[in-house]
Parts: structure tokens; C-alpha cells; sequence
């Protein structure tokens, strides 16, 4: 990563939420890379970009498309990688036609100069590596959004070789095994198919019994069926939807709907309140197993001191299961693992035997097969191994400020807390450092509604009010305020949209309308 | 910058290295020690404190090893009278202004300067210099000072400036009273400083320490087991330190493959929550609005009843579950197992889409 010559950070604020991806992205810095960020936020790498895209919350497809036209109407594509590797080139090209600077400039707020200089910086380097956050996928048009910046980086061909691609920054510790490992509704662990007959028939060799072709319900399918009462009982794994989710009072009402609720996690959480079970959880420090990182990366959990309840949750799923009529018993994690290996392929190669050595990084298919660092350095992942560019349309927020709520409120976190906070708000030098949640709010607005630092104000949305104090900052700019979701005395979530993306169910955190009073 | 190789001789070993390698780099690959207490592979090099000096073949001085670049057929020495002579001066001059406490030290066992002083059986008494005598500064939650016993590497002031990019702390003074401080010596809060702890983490002494892990057992007294951060999903690791079964420290892995030895405040100090008081340590079940504590053969005989009935009752897709992104990878497959096996359904979904 270091090699690095352009650095796009877009919709992603490493030095609070990964700081050690920051440390990386730092070293590229100073090793002389050109930095461009696209942020609404005036963050730490916003500060020292070398052009910031200020870009308005809900605009990211016209950005990217305004960003592709002026490459292309400028001739700095990378044509011989379009020609060889990527399908739809015309289309596309037809599409960004309708991104002209001054319409892109109208949309995102961002001035031409800057789109002109962004897309210059990114084309003409020779590896140049976009990197990601949540400021992408948090909106209701988050896959498109992603999708978006897959064509701007295939546009000038800056894929499938070291120090280049596209680099999603993921937010919790397991968030790419939880998906891989088949917790989805959709798919069977690998990502294969519950439609998939085969993938049907191996899994049901391997477990004995006959898996349903139904695909299941989302989590927030799941709540709204519950709020429907028709859905009756749910157990939950550690997570805290009650505090994490947006629009809580919806969620509120399905957890109190559902007729049996068991809830297992290390403390007491917003969720637990509602439940009929509490499970105690056992906290990393108490268990082995693996954790897989954003970049594919499986490595080692180690036992350092016994589960305080007695069981983990590995034990515990077990337990349940076999007490359910399904027979199942194993001596150690390293047990499961081979069960993984022997029906996922990605991780097919995989073992403590070797994660005792070194990590893997997925796919590794075989006993000897080294793990893979860089994915699509050939081929793409379609039947053709072309890349197909997606033609998409600025569609803007699902909510925007009006008269009544005149106000956009961006979520994310700090670097000192962590999500929910249960685990961060315990830590009292951590309290000490950031004890409670602060609006944002830019210097502009808070002389309009004099407010100062420090004063308590009432964020309200159409769906409720918080309070919390006031930080006037010009990390914020005019009109935008920031929050985090990381207090339970301050449940930011009580404000977010309902909007989601229709196709991942992503909910839009990244944007919606409030009103600010004193 | 051309691929081909470079010979170099090191104390008689002849081998192969990268033409921008220093000889303190090849010296570490064959095997060879070399001391030194300013080098951190996380660091550009520095050559300040001159322990890892060697003898060249063809250069009257002795050369630090840390800065110097390979050349051609280079014959280096690592250990010749004169270098061991010098090196002993070195450690002499180190300790002469240094408290020499090791007996009430936090990091003796685990001290740079205590290894090099037992390695080259050498103690403070052979010059009687001017000491400091400033206050141990605990001045924020997470990172301890005490001035008196800082060597003026340069280590935290380098990772604070050239790794973190923070500048928290720098040189500050000059000649004798030079040290790094913060700027004005201000108490580090957030305002000037990460809390990230890079600092303590490559402090060669005992002048930089984990101010929640004191007095909580030396290097020989802790379980050092190696793991994965569980906060974000980069997948630092690091070691948990482990005495009397309970997390007291966490120490950088310098080996890891994504973090090198950095952490940030969470991963570094964020482990209080393993044994707070308010972990839930047993089993509740709601009776009449109230959550009252149950065993676990009452907890899953309930679950396992409640479910069975439910299903019966309802049908198999009336219920399911949530994974969850924070468990690890075995733990998520076997909940979607569980879901697939005994409620025979596909309602099974994780936090990954919130």
C-alpha cells in the first residue's frame, strides 16, 4: 500500500474509525502520494488532501459520474484495459455524457476545479488505490454507490495489480467471516446458493437433514414481521438492534412484539431489555476461534483467561442444538474450522494446524495453497471474467432537508468509542477522555441559532429528539451536523431515517433531515 | 533500483541482500546480533544512540550499522575489542544519568538498557555525572513518564511524528535539559495526543509505561497470549498479558502482519470491559418483568421448550435468528448451521447490512 501514487479516500475517515488502516495510508502520504478526499466532513486527511471534495451527503453517483466524464472527455482512460477487460464501455460513456461539470457542480456543491483536479490526480497516476467507508454504502443507493466507484477505477484500469483497487473499509471486527461463514438468508456459507440444488445436496450429505430453498428473511424483514406478529420467536447473537438500528422506535416495537426473545452478550444492551432469556456471552479474551478481516485476512482468537460464565457461545449453540433433537458435539473450535474447510472453499485450505504459523488470506482453497493477496489480477468474478461498467442516475437522498427540518444529520464514530459503546463506556479512561456524545455543528449555523460549545441541544428528526451538547467545529460544514451512535443516553438512532438500500438493506445512517433548537 | 544482489561478509558469513538493505537489516536476517536501542523496524533509521556500531573492512571508524547501506563485498565485523570497549563507554555514559532503580522498575526483565548493562557487565559507578531529578508525570489516564529514566532515543518522537503523524511530542530543551515533551509540557488529552500508546510501545526503558498496568506484574510475572483485536475489522493483534486470570495489559505484537506493533486507544487500552462488574455472568430468565438469574440446564431447557413449541405451533418459519459480525467465524457458522438444522429454515441474517 505504501507504493500508492494517488490516494482516493472516499466517504471514509480512517483516523477515527480504522486508525491503524490510517497509519498505512499515512506512510503513502509521506512517501509522496497525492491524497484526494471526498468527505462532507472536514476531516484529519481533508485537511491535508491535496484536493478535498466537499461533496453534499446523497450526491456520490453524480460525483463519480461527473469524475468519469471529465476523464473521458479528456481522453486520460485507460483504453487498453477497457478494450481487453471490461464490457458496457458505451453505454457507460453515454450515461456520464449526462454528468457535465456544471451539472455535477449544481448537484454535489463541490466546484469544478476540484472535479477537474480529482479526476486528473486519480487517472494519471501510474497505481492509484481507492479506499472506502460507510459514507458510501450508508446511503439507500449504497450499492450503487459502490458500484459507481468500480467504474471510475476500471474507467482508468487501476485494478488487479499491488498498490491499486478498490479497498472497502468494513466496520466491525468480523464483519466479512460473519458474511462468509453463512448467516445470510440468501446463502449457505461460501456465498452458495440456498437455490443452488448441488450446494443444497453438499450441505445436506454433511449435516443430514434436508435444508430448505426458501430464501429466508432479512434481520430487518425479521423485525418487521414481528412488529406484524407473525413472526414469534427470535434469538439474537450479540448484537444490539435496539441501539444500532435506525429508527428505534420501530425497532422497539417489533422486539416487544415477538413472543419469545433470547438475547445472548456480554453485558446488559438496549436489546436485553426486551428479552425473555438473557444468555451471558464470552468475550474474545475468552474463547478460541478466528476473526476474518476486511482484506480476506483469517487469524487466530486465543483463550487467555476462562469463559466468566462458564460456557461460550460456540459451547452454547451446541448445547441448544443437541438439547433441539440435532445431535452435535465438539471438543474445540479447531473442530468446527475443519467442518468450514471441508464445505467452503475459500477457506478449504485452512487449519489452526497453519493459522498457528501465519494468517491466510481467502481464497485458499488447498492444504498447500499459500492464501491470496490480490484478487482479480486476471480475471473478474462474472462467467466471462469481464468487468461490466453499471450505467446509474443520481437518485439523491431518501430524505432531504425541508422547511421543518432544515438540517442534515451525517452518524458515524470516534476513534475513542466504540459502536454501541458497551464495551468502550466501560473503559474508564476512555469516559475520561470522551464521556458523552457532542453534536457537530459548523460555526455558521451555530451563530444563526446561537448556539455556543457546550450548550445542550435537541436534535429532532420526524421520527424523534435527542439531547446532547453542542461542539462547534469547522470539521462540520454549513448546514451539516454530526453525531455519533455510541451513548445509550443519547440514542442517535431514535433520529435516523427509515430509508434503506433495497437491495442490501443497508439503512441510510449517513443522511437525514433534523432540526437544531436550543 | 536494480534487482541483482549484493555479497556481503558479515562476522564471516557470506550472503545475499537487497541493495537499499542496511548492514543492521542483513545482520538480523543471518542470525548475527547486533545491540542498538534507537532502532524500530517501524522507524526510519536513526543512528543516534551508536551501540550498533561495527567494524568495516577498509574504514578507519566504526560505522553504525542501523544507517549504513550494503555494498559490494562488504566485510563487516560486529564485535571487535575496540567496538566492545566503545559499546561498554556507551552503556557507562547511559547510566550515569539514569536512576538505576531496576529493583522498583516496571520494566525490568523487559528493559533495553538493564539487558545491554547485564550483557556488557557494566554499572553506573564508573562516571558520576549530573542526574535529573524531575516528577514521575501522570497526567492523563492511559500513558505514564517519568523523565528521569528516558536514554533521548528519539523512539517516541519519531513513531508519534513520523508513524502516527500526530507531533504530540517532541525534543524539547536543549543540551542536558533536552527531553521529549509535549508542546509547552501541556498534559497530553485529546487535544494533542492520540492515546494510540505507539510511543510506550517502542520506549526501549522504563521512562514510557502503560499507567493502568503498573504495579500490576513485570514481564515474568504475565501470560502473554497472542490474539486478534476484537473492536474494528482491520484484525490487529496483539498480546493479551494475563496474571491471576485477568487481562491486565495489552503489548504490541511486533510480528503482526497488519499492525506491525501499532494499536490504537481501543486496542491498546480498551480491555476493561473483559471483567467489569456489570458482565452478565449468568443466565436470566424474565419472570413477571423481571430478569431472574437461572442455571444453564434451566436457561437452555426454557429456549429449546419455547422454540419447539413455537415452531410446532406456528410453523418452522416463525422464528429465527440474528448472527453477529463481533463472534468469531466458527461461531457464526455454527449459528447458521443451527438455523438450517433445527428451526430448518434460512432465517438467519448478521449485522454485516446495519
Amino acid at each position: 500500500m505504501p507504493d500508492i501514487e494517488t490516494l482516493f479516500l472516499f466517504g471514509s475517515n480512517p483516523t477515527e474509525a480504522h486508525p491503524i488502516v490510517s497509519l498505512w495510508l499515512k506512510k503513502a502520504l509521506r512517501k509522496g502520494a497525492k491524497l484526494i478526499v471526498g468527505d462532507p466532513r472536514k476531516t484529519w486527511m481533508a485537511e491535508r488532501a491535496d484536493v478535498w471534495l466537499n461533496l453534499k451527503p446523497g450526491s456520490n453517483i453524480a460525483m463519480m459520474n461527473g469524475l468519469v466524464n471529465v476523464i473521458l472527455e479528456n481522453g486520460w482512460e485507460n483504453k487498453e484495459f477497457i478494450a481487453k477487460r471490461t464490457e458496457g464501455f458505451d453505454a457507460l460513456k453515454a450515461k456520464v455524457k449526462e454528468y457535465d461539470l456544471g451539472r455535477v457542480e449544481k448537484l454535489t456543491g463541490v466546484s469544478k476545479e476540484s472535479i477537474i483536479e480529482a479526476a486528473r490526480l486519480y487517472s494519471h497516476a501510474g497505481k492509484a488505490m481507492i479506499v472506502y467507508g460507510l459514507g458510501v454504502t450508508e446511503h439507500q443507493t449504497g450499492t450503487e454507490n459502490a458500484m459507481a466507484i468500480a467504474n471510475l477505477a476500471l474507467v482508468c484500469g487501476h485494478l488487479g495489480r499491488p498498490s491499486t483497487g478498490i479497498m472497502a473499509l468494513r466496520g466491525q471486527n468480523n464483519v466479512q467471516g460473519a458474511s462468509d461463514l453463512g448467516p445470510l438468508p440468501a446463502t449457505l456459507p461460501g456465498y452458495q446458493s440456498v437455490k443452488d440444488p448441488k450446494a443444497r445436496e453438499k450441505f445436506e450429505k454433511a449435516w443430514g437433514v434436508p435444508i430448505s430453498d426458501k430464501i429466508g428473511l432479512k434481520s430487518v424483514e425479521m423485525l418487521d414481521e414481528c412488529k406484524a406478529g407473525k413472526f414469534k420467536g427470535l434469538f439474537i447473537l450479540g448484537e444490539d438492534p435496539a441501539q444500532t438500528d435506525p429508527d428505534l422506535n420501530h425497532v422497539n416495537k417489533a422486539l416487544e412484539s415477538v413472543e419469545f426473545l433470547v438475547v445472548q452478550d456480554i453485558f446488559h444492551t438496549e436489546t436485553t431489555k426486551h428479552a425473555d432469556v438473557i444468555l451471558p456471552g464470552a468475550s474474545f479474551a475468552e474463547k478460541d476461534g478466528t476473526f476474518t478481516n476486511g482484506e480476506r485476512r483469517v487469524q487466530r482468537v486465543r483463550k487467555a483467561i476462562e469463559p466468566l460464565a462458564g460456557k461460550a457461545e460456540w459451547q452454547v449453540i451446541s448445547e441448544l442444538a443437541t438439547r433441539m433433537g440435532y445431535n452435535q458435539r465438539y471438543n474445540h473450535p479447531s473442530e468446527i474450522m475443519d467442518e468450514i474447510a471441508s464445505l467452503v472453499t475459500q477457506y478449504g485450505g485452512i487449519s489452526y494446524e497453519r493459522l498457528e504459523k501465519q494468517s491466510l488470506q481467502w481464497p485458499c482453497p488447498t492444504k498447500d495453497h499459500p492464501g491470496t493477496t490480490t484478487m482479480y489480477t486476471d480475471l473478474f468474478a462474472r462467467a466471462n471474467g469481464l468487468a461490466l461498467f453499471m450505467t446509474l442516475d443520481h437518485k439523491g437522498s431518501g430524505e432531504v432537508p425541508d422547511k421543518e427540518y432544515p438540517y442534515l444529520l451525517i452518524t458515524g464514530r470516534v476513534r475513542e468509542h466504540y459502536n454501541n459503546g458497551s464495551m468502550t463506556r466501560r473503559v474508564p479512561g476512555i469516559m475520561e477522555l470522551v464521556p458523552e456524545e457532542l453534536v457537530e455543528i459548523s460555526p455558521e449555523d451555530a451563530k444563526k441559532l446561537d448556539i455556543k460549545s457546550g450548550d445542550m441541544v435537541k436534535v429532532s428528526s420526524k421520527r424523534g429528539t435527542v439531547k446532547a451538547k453542542a461542539k462547534v467545529t469547522n470539521r462540520s460544514q454549513k448546514g451539516n451536523v454530526f453525531m455519533t451512535f455510541h451513548f445509550d443516553k443519547a440514542l442517535t438512532n431514535i433520529v435516523t431515517s427509515e430509508h434503506r438500500d433495497p437491495i442490501t438493506g443497508t439503512p441510510e445512517y449517513k443522511s437525514c433531515a433534523v432540526n437544531i433548537s436550543k | 533500483m536494480s534487482d541483482r544482489k549484493l555479497k556481503v561478509i558479515i562476522n564471516g558469513i557470506e550472503t545475499l541482500c537487497d541493495r537499499d538493505d542496511t548492514i543492521l537489516k542483513v545482520a538480523k536476517k543471518i542470525g548475527v546480533k547486533i545491540p542498538h536501542l534507537c532502532n524500530d523496524k517501524r522507524l526510519e533509521p536513526y543512528g543516534g544512540c551508536r551501540l550498533c556500531i561495527v567494524k568495516v573492512k577498509g574504514v578507519p571508524r566504526p560505522l553504525s550499522a542501523c544507517t549504513t547501506p550494503v555494498a559490494e563485498n562488504m566485510e563487516v565485523t560486529t564485535d571487535t575489542d575496540e567496538i566492545i570497549r566503545i559499546r561498554k563507554t556507551l552503556v557507562e555514559l547511559l547510566l550515569s544519568n539514569h536512576p538505576n532503580d531496576c529493583m522498583r522498575c516496571e520494566r525490568t526483565g523487559d528493559c533495553k538498557l538493564q539487558n545491554l548493562s547485564y550483557e556488557y557487565g557494566v554499572d553506573g559507578s564508573r562516571f558520576e555525572g549530573e542526574r535529573w531529578n524531575l516528577p514521575i508525570r501522570e497526567d492523563n489516564p492511559f500513558i505514564t513518564y517519568e523523565p528521569n529514566k528516558c536514554i533521548l532515543c528519539g523512539r517516541c518522537v519519531r513513531i508519534c511524528n513520523e508513524v502516527v503523524m500526530a507531533g504530540t511530542i517532541d525534543l524539547v530543551g536543549r543540551g542536558f535539559n533536552s527531553m521529549p515533551d509535549t508542546a509547552f509540557r501541556k498534559p497530553r488529552t485529546l487535544d494533542n495526543c492520540e492515546f494510540c500508546g505507539q510511543c510506550v510501545s517502542t520506549c526501549p526503558t522504563g521512562a514510557l509505561t502503560d499507567r493502568k498496568a503498573r504495579g500490576k506484574g513485570r514481564i515474568y510475572d504475565l501470560k502473554k497470549v497472542k490474539t486478534t483485536c476484537s473492536y474494528c475489522g482491520t484484525g490487529c493483534n496483539f498480546f493479551l498479558n494475563v496474571r491471576n486470570g485477568r487481562v491486565v495489559k495489552v503489548t504490541s505484537d511486533t510480528s503482526a502482519p497488519v499492525n506491525q506493533g501499532n494499536l490504537c486507544v481501543k486496542g491498546r487500552y480498551g480491555y476493561d470491559f473483559i471483567d467489569h462488574p456489570d458482565r452478565i455472568k449468568t443466565p436470566l430468565i424474565k419472570k413477571n418483568g423481571k430478569f431472574v438469574e437461572a442455571t444453564w440446564d434451566e436457561a437452555l431447557g426454557l429456549i429449546a421448550d419455547k422454540f419447539s413449541s413455537l415452531m410446532k405451533k406456528h410453523g418452522n418459519e416463525s422464528v429465527g435468528a440474528f448472527s453477529s459480525s463481533r463472534c468469531t467465524n466458527e461461531e457464526n457458522f455454527l449459528l447458521s448451521k443451527f438455523v438450517r438444522t433445527v428451526f430448518r429454515s434460512n432465517n438467519v441474517d448478521n449485522c454485516a447490512r446495519v
